[in-house]
């Protein structure tokens, strides 16, 4: 005879890959999502001994506290040149940057840039939260047109400052890339699909496919002044309009990828 | 009937950002009001019954402080 019984099983748990220690970043800030999403997909394809981290300046600097793995920093908006030096020494290692706007879209836009157009084969977590966050919240170069910053208190003017960059887009003409692509983490849905985007950028570099960059619509609340939730729906209403969500390079092999 | 779960949170990650607070679809999730963590907040814990067990607090979680279960059935001899 057959009995039925319930019986419990785990659904979600801590990744691995993850270090056991509290973060600093700030309640709601979504670079805690990213970090989640890169160790679970790190996790998933079982490259954790295999990993080294290249950590930038900014918030995103006490990554190297967070993962499980080796990390090595590097000078301000310098992590995809420290990336290639590593990946070029040690081609069998999977080399990942982890960096926000502040880092990579300023002072490290011409490395990026570089990096991209010599299609090294790193991948490239890039966080765009719209302002620097570590040090309160001044004017980056993503900052939204008319957006109150600390060091635009009445708004960017495009006028005196420019036009935000729309760094994935730039970066998608360049020959060398293999992956790149536009991911929001404002909700459960986007959330998902980000953390199906970070899965393509390791295999992009699995397979040696060339430069691979996930660009991730982070928040930013204590430095915008909302609450985490406000944050969620400022991100969905102001910057998706800007940055729109998409796949703006895809190495054709990617598709044929059963993951 | 629809599946049963639960979720169990480490208390010292949580920073009481309230954004699976939110995000609960069956809206059964609030913050202690009575319980700080070590770092000052309230943390998240379940207020009534009817998780599901269906993890989009942990989705939604910066902190990866939630662990989600879901009971399913199993067949034995």
């Amino acid at each position: 005879m057959e009995n039925v019984t319930m019986e419990e099983q785990l659904v979600y748990d801590r990744p691995e890959s993850m270090a056991s220690v509290q973060t600093h970043y700030c309640p709601g800030c979504t670079h805690g999502v990213a970090h989640r999403l890169v160790a679970e997909v790190i996790d998933e394809m079982g490259i954790k001994d295999n990993m080294i981290g290249v950590a930038s300046v900014g918030c995103s600097v006490f990554a190297y506290n967070y993962f499980d793995f080796d990390f090595v920093q590097a000078p301000h908006g310098r992590a995809p040149a420290m990336a290639t030096g590593v990946k070029r020494v040690l081609p069998h290692r999977f080399v990942m940057t982890y960096q926000g706007d502040g880092d990579l879209a300023s002072i490290g836009m011409g490395e990026i840039v570089a990096a991209a157009a010599r299609g090294e084969n790193i991948t490239v977590i890039f966080l765009n939260n719209a302002n620097y966050g570590m040090t309160g919240g001044q004017m980056a170069p993503t900052t939204l047109p008319g957006q109150k910053t600390s060091s635009s208190p009445s708004g960017r003017d495009i006028e005196v400052a420019g036009f935000p960059i729309r760094t994935a887009e730039m970066l998608a003409t360049l020959d060398g890339a293999g992956y790149v692509v536009r991911r929001s983490l404002h909700d459960p849905k986007n959330i998902r699909m980000a953390k199906k985007s970070v899965r393509l950028a390791f295999e992009t570099q699995k397979h040696g496919l060339g430069f691979s960059l996930v660009e991730l619509l982070s928040t930013c609340p204590t430095n915008w002044g909302l609450t985490p939730i406000q944050a969620l729906k400022w991100v969905e209403d102001a910057m998706i309009p800007y940055y729109p969500i998409g796949d703006y390079k895809v190495n054709p092999a990617l598709k044929e990828l059963k993951i | 009937m629809p599946p049963q779960g639960r979720i169990e949170v480490r208390d010292n990650y949580c920073k009481g950002c309230e954004i699976c607070v939110a995000a609960c679809p069956q809206g059964v999730l609030a913050l202690a009001p009575e319980r700080l963590n070590i770092k000052g907040y309230h943390p998240v814990e379940l207020i009534e019954q009817g998780c599901t067990g269906c993890g989009i607090c942990a989705i939604v979680c910066p902190e990866a402080a939630i662990i989600v279960y879901r009971e399913v059935k199993s067949r034995s001899q």
